[in-house]
């Protein structure tokens, strides 16, 4: 086929793109050439839109060991251990294809981690559906998380967290995205550069076949009404042979033959091998016809371009070849020399002994195209004016049940029921709480880890949006004791050739660059989602971030349930009352207008390490952070874990019971205090100038607030847990 | 007391068994699926996970591996067999326990603590256990026993039925069987009761900050009974 700028067009690739080629390689491509370029510069892989924004990044830290641009980040945990981690999104090929376009995103983020040498020890993933009316939802919903637990649970790494979100702006575009983090010694870290000429590079996994060509370009660009026939451009996994390829790579590891390793992912063949020859400032020449292929007469176009899962590329040292080979055949994985190292810093492909391409490696990477995208900036939202007076026709305890019954807060363990959460025998917070929590096996250490997006508060103005989602990290992992160390960002926005796209993008990296700055709370790794859009219309501005922290001593763990009748309950942090972008707001009021509560970061530094000197301290034993729902909802989960009531004082001063309680503002906990801990409690809170209120006291077995609500915990129980399994069986 | 946990290709809860007998103060080995003996050992586990990608049918290629013959000569000549999950699953593929899992009739995955009462105590599993009722977790698709009416009635007769989903109180009813298993049965015995095949996992629950700590009499009782 002869490469015309239509050709290059229905690649995804420019006009423009399209010329620069020609000008870089000072001819036209061939189409297994056109293929690497509309391979390399798409969005996915290129990162042209989000690259000048991503480079202002806060990725250094005391802790941090890997910034972003490997595999995955990774972050020291003392006594030679380090927790490599990432998240990473799966979301066009999940809204397509839910069970594989989920599995395989899973799949594909724990090759990120064992790429590195770690072994996964937990999985979490942040999921975002349509309106629960949408008639796709509840399919979408039962195949992602089918998806997920398929993968993971045969795997044996326990997902120990999660979130789900409904929102309309997902109606035509789901999110689907997957973290996983893995366990390393810090000195036997592996990398993705190439080094050394002459170098075997081998392939190891599955065979390649015919699924997933064009995965990349697809996941660079909007949907239309055909997207049923971009079903092929989904990959199909197999956990049972990551889990041997998991196994095998390992084994492999703990010895000193492996001088670079890079998983094949998006755009497979292609982005591995230019990647650590990119790395490496070397050149590679693969022999496509040495590549095991799964289906008969695969060119080299197809070859290159196949997402088939379950495989890696490997520059080994030179002689180690047998000795590899030999574990690959253990666990009966393909193996295969299919080319080696060289100084030409090109990539040359051979096939049938014919050279079917050649292209300078800097072309590829570096030359790729970077976009300065003109953004629009979003102005805060003029604060709203609520009639009080129509809040008095409102019951609170009818308010409480209603919130609690949201989409958005309800329990959601019909969904993590299906996903082992214990496998590993070192899960010790299920999903459920405020973080999962996993011991470093045979250590006294635990890491935490939660995920967290807001798009709520981000579609209404982005830049305290970002900083929200790193605070509510932040908090998350505080609340259960441990100390923040790290955090992972996949940013998942619409079209970013909009400039009101573009600039909420723009606006919530900046967010997210402030906030982390500020709490010395830096982004290791990461990935962008553009074009979340189907048919013009984009989703919100949902950038998820997963936060890592570490318990020195897992017996210090915290966790939300209430633990002993009569123990004080103090609510940590000022509360004004915001109820603008509520859930209060939009669930009783039917408002959805006004700003997001404002984020001060200097209170959420100050009283998130005053919670966590109280929990080093043993003075406190239970918390939970205060977010979506405020005061009350926050309450109720506690008293419903814990199976325990609380008679709620009659507060002081209080000039808007509704505002108090279902207002979200910020930098807020709530803590249970046994009697003996409360003076020392109240010192360390004076200390560090901390606001707090005397919320009440852990009491009997229902939520009491004068005579205005008397609510038995099965009721509240009743609200939270059930809507879920009900919406999913009717 | 020597143990041996079989690793086969997808095996996920190997380590797990390995990390829980050694707790306790079983002398374990770990045993490579295509090996064709096993050490001399006084118990032998088939661990949990998806063995062989749970093709074909949970458990079925792992009954025709390599090492699985010397797990059966085992067996009949009387030693201590214990399939835990998919080694449970494989057992049944293996002829050396009656009937089949069949999937969740939910169709869903389950993880979760669950109760087990324990039916029978003359045997060298249950032997002066303390507890009736035991706190353990099950994590699988495909859990849902059933047997022919003939099979059943001889798993009865011959106290062949180990252990049975239940309630805290131990009442044995519909809401407490979590995967739609006839007679709420979650393990059973072979006739000898030296093969013990059950869904629910000990390894999980051998320490107070996992999902809870019965598991930990489960191996406990083991030993107490080997001495």
């Amino acid at each position: 086929m002869e490469v015309t700028e239509a050709v290059a067009i229905d690649h995804g690739l420019k006009k423009e793109e399209f010329s620069k080629i020609c000008e870089l390689l000072k001819r036209t491509p061939n189409l297994t050439e056109l293929a690497i370029f509309s391979a390399m510069w798409n969005e996915h892989c290129s990162y042209k839109s989000s690259r000048k924004h991503l480079k202002k990044m806060h990725t250094k830290g005391k802790q941090v060991i890997q910034g972003p641009g490997e595999n995955a980040g990774v972050i020291d945990i003392g006594d030679d251990d380090a927790i490599v981690f990432k998240i990473e999104s799966h979301n066009h090929p999940s809204f397509i294809e839910p069970y594989q376009g989920a599995a395989t995103g899973v799949g594909g983020i724990m090759r990120d981690v064992f790429t590195m040498g770690a072994r996964p020890i937990a999985n979490l993933n942040s999921i975002h559906f349509g309106s629960p009316q949408h008639k796709k939802t509840r399919n979408l919903l039962r195949g992602v998380v089918k998806g997920i637990g398929g993968y993971g649970n045969c795997i044996g790494v326990p997902t120990i967290a999660g979130q789900t979100t409904f929102d309309e702006s997902y109606n035509g575009n789901i999110l689907v995205n997957a973290m996983t983090l893995g366990l390393v010694n810090k000195n036997k870290i592996f990398y993705s550069k190439a080094a050394g000429l002459d170098k075997p590079v081998i392939y190891v996994g599955s065979k390649t076949g015919r699924d997933g060509i064009h995965g990349a370009s697809m996941a660079s660009a909007t949907f239309d009404d055909k997207i049923e026939e971009k079903k092929p451009t989904v990959q199909v996994g197999d956990p049972f042979t990551e889990k041997l390829l998991l196994e095998a790579c390992l084994e492999l590891m703990a010895d000193n033959s492996i001088i670079a390793i890079q998983d094949m992912g998006a755009a497979g063949l292609t982005s591995s091998s230019v990647e650590m020859a990119s790395k490496g400032n070397l050149g590679i020449e693969l022999n496509l016809s040495e590549v095991p292929c799964r289906e008969e007469k695969m060119t080299p176009y197809e070859i290159m371009l196949s997402e088939s899962q379950e495989r890696m590329l490997i520059v080994l040292e030179k002689g180690k070849e047998e000795h590899a080979k030999k574990i690959f055949d253990k666990w009966n994985l393909d193996f295969a020399v299919i080319g080696k190292t060289t100084n030409s810093k090109k990539i040359e492909l051979v096939f049938d002994n014919k050279k079917v391409a050649e292209i300078p490696i800097d072309l590829l990477a570096e030359n790729a195209p970077i976009y300065d995208r003109p953004w629009k900036k979003t102005k805060l939202p003029q604060k709203l004016k609520f009639d009080k007076d129509e809040f008095k026709s409102l019951k609170l305890s009818d308010c409480l049940k209603k919130i609690l019954s949201n989409s958005n807060i309800s329990d959601k363990k019909w969904i993590w029921d299906q996903y082992d959460h214990t496998v590993m025998g070192d899960t010790i917070q299920k999903p459920g709480g405020d973080a999962g929590v996993v011991r470093v096996h045979g250590t006294n250490k635990a890491v935490a880890a939660s995920v967290d997006s807001s798009a709520l508060y981000c579609f209404s103005h982005p830049l305290t949006g970002g900083k929200q989602i790193v605070c509510e990290s932040y908090r998350n992992l505080i609340s259960v004791g441990a100390k923040p160390i790290a955090i992972t960002n996949c940013l998942n926005f619409g079209n970013p050739e909009k400039e009101k796209n573009m600039g909420e993008f723009v606006e919530c990296v900046e967010g997210i660059i402030e906030a982390s700055k500020y709490l010395d709370f830096p982004v290791v790794s990461g990935n962008v989602s553009f074009y979340n859009e189907t048919k013009d219309k984009g989703i919100k501005p949902t950038p998820t971030i997963g936060g890592v922290g570490l318990i020195s001593d897992y017996q210090q763990m915290l966790t939300m349930d209430f633990k002993t009748e009569g123990n004080l309950v103090y609510v940590i942090g000022k509360t004004d009352g915001h109820l603008d972008q509520s859930i209060f707001a939009r669930e009783l009021l039917n408002e959805k207008k006004g700003p997001p509560p404002t984020v001060n970061l200097f209170n959420e530094k100050n009283i998130g390490e005053t919670v966590l000197d109280l929990s080093r301290k043993n003075l406190i034993v239970s918390c939970h952070d205060v977010s979506l729902g405020g005061i009350l909802t926050a309450v109720s989960k506690m008293c419903i874990k814990g199976k325990k009531g609380i008679k709620i004082n009659t507060l002081k001063g209080l000039t808007n019971k509704y505002e108090y309680f279902f207002g979200e503002d910020q930098a807020r906990y709530i803590i249970e205090i046994p009697k003996a801990s409360l003076m020392k409690v109240n010192d360390i809170l004076n200390k560090y100038s901390v606001h707090f209120d005397e919320l009440g006291t852990v009491n009997g077995q229902s939520i009491e607030y004068k005579d205005d609500i008397n609510l038995p915990i099965e009721e509240l129980e009743d609200a939270h847990k059930y809507w879920l399994k009900k919406y999913m069986d009717s | 007391m020597r143990s041996s946990v079989i690793i086969f290709p997808g095996s996920n809860c190997d380590r797990d068994m390995d990390v829980a007998l050694k707790k306790f103060g079983f002398k374990n080995q770990m045993v490579w699926h295509n090996d064709q003996s096993i050490p001399k050992s006084d118990l032998i586990v088939l661990p949990g996970g998806f063995s062989y990608g749970d093709y074909l049918r949970c458990g079925s290629i792992a009954s025709k591996s390599k090492i699985i013959k010397s797990v059966i000569d085992f067996a009949n000549s009387g030693g201590l067999v214990l399939g835990i999950c998919n080694g449970f699953q494989i057992l049944t593929e293996t002829g050396l326990l009656n009937g089949i899992l069949q999937q969740n009739k939910f169709l869903n995955f389950i993880c979760s603590n669950v109760y087990v009462k324990v039916k029978d105590k003359q045997n060298k599993y249950f032997k002066d256990l303390k507890k009736d009722v035991l706190e353990l977790h099950i994590a699988h698709n495909e859990g849902n026993y059933f047997c022919s009416e003939d099979e059943l009635k001889l798993l009865e007769d011959n106290n062949q039925i180990a252990v049975t989903y239940c309630g805290k109180d131990g009442t044995e009813n519909e809401t407490s069987n979590p995967n739609g298993a006839i007679k709420n049965i979650a393990g059973i015995f072979n006739k000898n009761k030296n093969v013990l095949g059950m869904m629910p996992h000990p390894e999980r629950m051998i320490d107070k900050y996992l999902s809870g700590e019965d598991g930990s009499l489960f191996f406990k009782n083991i030993l107490d009974n080997f001495k």
